[in-house]
């Protein structure tokens, strides 16, 4: 047993456990894109360059502020949050009787415009930064070694997914939060503040971004355009997934992590392509994705 | 101001105009709604009813005039807002929200002042409610769903009630229901604005009638004059 069909197993599930990590940062950040599309009704481009934002924030904190990385792992994801509130304040706030396509124009230009500032301002080669030394090393499974760091992303990744699905699905704020997606001016008319809901969920979602930042910050290289390469995948993943199922976001996240992973084992040629044709083949059949509703 | 010169006029409109984008709906609403009182707001389509319900609220694009609220003015401020000063608002659309299950939507508005009714109460006034109450919000029958749009704003300690065509497209048994059910409320001192088509359904219910045209009250009505006054009110209403 040290081979599965005809790949020897360590490598095999090595590239699993890169796919799953990767799904996880998919996972949360799609969560997050379908959480702010819910309340703002704004397809947020801006998200991978704060995903960015929040790794970049990791490394200076680690690197220039003697932070550590635990610190990092705190502080980082509340200060970019307050960013993306503020964000939502001076900017957003006046689009959301629009068209969708404003609010994508603006966060696509956004997006430039912060990586355009990091990249004037550290270039684009990336940085580096060294994980937490507690999480250093690998320990031996048995059938494969279980890089600690990644294993770490994996499980912080998946308790963050859990906690932010309970919140929204289990709880009395979740469901001014869904009924809010619904109909928000029924909502505030019971009493709630609505508008000052749909900043904090921006603010939250950019949070969750940034938190995911933090977690790549190790294993991903630090560079003003990581977010630009992995947020074309994520907007596939969320049109795989279909709109508006908090679940649906995080299993499709994970589960094409994974696909692509086992494409790095058996067609590598296709790795970078698969989510994609994936996308095509959920479009054709279901075209308002695995979760989401038809309307 | 002290107890004794308390208003007992609960709602007071004047001058209300209202405005959806560039149409022009409410041209200058008067009337006053006294504490435990229970109005209708007759007229037909388009006559401006449910915008003043929704204008009340701060639900429709832009609105000029007056609107007290227990002495209080509150046509400049948001909805949230005037909602927790003790509105309920039931809307003709009910508002059934399709990711939350019955209970979850009944529990959905926030406890806004005491004196609410309880959960028990709400199940008693509307057993099917209690029945229903794990199903998803949408997938109850239209008349579990008129219950829960009125039975969500009991909960809230909301003295206002504004109650937006409770009876349509409803079942005559269901119908009767609901009147068993606001003449209830209506004992329990809330004060109710009930905007009806059912004529027959708010007439026994009703301590006044305001009878609305082109956007204006166009004639109040008190219950006792509603005998002597049945032909003008045909005339309004074109029944």
């Amino acid at each position: 047993m040290t081979e599965i069909f005809g790949i020897p197993i360590q490598a095999f599930a090595g590239q699993l456990l890169i796919g799953l990590q990767n799904g996880c940062f998919y996972a949360i950040l799609s969560l997050g894109l379908a959480i702010i599309f819910g309340m703002l009704n704004i397809i947020n481009f801006a998200h991978g360059a704060l995903f960015m934002t929040g790794a970049f924030a990791a490394w200076y904190c680690t690197t220039s502020l003697g932070l550590s990385y635990w610190a990092a792992l705190a502080v980082v994801p509340v200060v970019v949050g307050l960013f993306g509130i503020l964000i939502e304040r001076l900017l957003l706030q006046w689009l959301y009787k629009l068209d969708h396509l404003y609010g994508l124009l603006l966060t696509f230009g956004l997006a430039l415009v912060i990586e355009g500032l990091f990249q004037h301002k550290f270039g684009s080669s990336g940085q580096s930064m060294s994980s937490p030394e507690a999480l250093q090393g690998a320990v031996n499974l048995g059938f494969m070694f279980l890089p600690i760091y990644r294993g770490w992303v994996v499980g912080a990744s998946i308790v963050l997914c859990i906690i932010t699905w309970f919140m929204i699905e289990r709880t009395r704020l979740g469901s001014y939060l869904r009924a809010g997606t619904e109909n928000p001016r029924l909502v505030q008319s019971f009493g709630i503040n609505v508008p000052l809901m749909i900043t904090l969920t921006y603010g939250y979602g950019i949070a969750l971004a940034a938190f995911a930042g933090v977690l790549a910050a190790p294993i991903i290289q630090v560079s003003p355009h990581m977010g630009a390469n992995i947020i074309i995948v994520v907007f596939a993943v969320v049109v795989i997934g279909g709109m508006g199922s908090i679940m649906g976001s995080i299993l499709t996240g994970l589960g094409l992590g994974l696909v692509e992973g086992l494409t790095k084992v058996f067609y590598p040629e296709a790795s970078s392509t698969i989510v994609f044709v994936v996308m095509a083949i959920v479009l054709l059949i279901r075209p308002a994705g695995l979760f989401g509703k038809e309307k | 101001m002290s107890s004794q010169t308390m208003p007992t006029e609960y709602l007071r409109v004047n001058g209300l105009h209202a405005f959806y984008g560039e149409s022009h709906i409410l041209h200058g609403v008067d009337f006053t709604v006294r504490r435990g009182e229970l109005v209708t707001l007759l007229g037909r389509n388009g006559s401006g009813r449910t915008t003043t319900l929704k204008s009340i609220l701060g639900l429709v694009g832009k609105r000029t005039g007056s609107i007290q609220l227990n002495g209080q003015e509150v046509i400049g401020m948001s909805t949230h807002r005037i909602a927790r000063l003790g509105v309920g608002y039931c809307p003709e659309e009910r508002g059934i929200f399709s990711s939350l299950s019955c209970e979850e939507n009944l529990m959905l508005p926030p406890i806004v002042k005491s004196g609410g009714m309880s959960i028990e109460e709400i199940y008693d006034m509307f057993p099917n409610l209690k029945e229903r109450r794990n199903s998803q919000g949408t997938r109850l029958s239209g008349g579990e769903q008129q219950m829960l749009a009125m039975g969500r704003i009991l909960r809230t300690g909301a003295q206002l009630l504004l109650l937006d065509e409770i009876t349509e497209g409803l079942a005559p048994v269901i119908v009767q229901a609901m009147g068993r059910a606001v003449r209830k409320l209506a004992e329990r001192g809330f004060t109710i604005v009930l905007v009806e088509q059912n004529f027959r359904f708010a007439a026994p219910l009703a301590d006044r009638h305001f009878v609305m045209e082109h956007g204006r009250i166009a004639e109040v009505i008190a219950k006792s004059e509603l005998a002597a006054n049945m032909n003008k009110l045909h005339d309004y209403l074109g029944v």
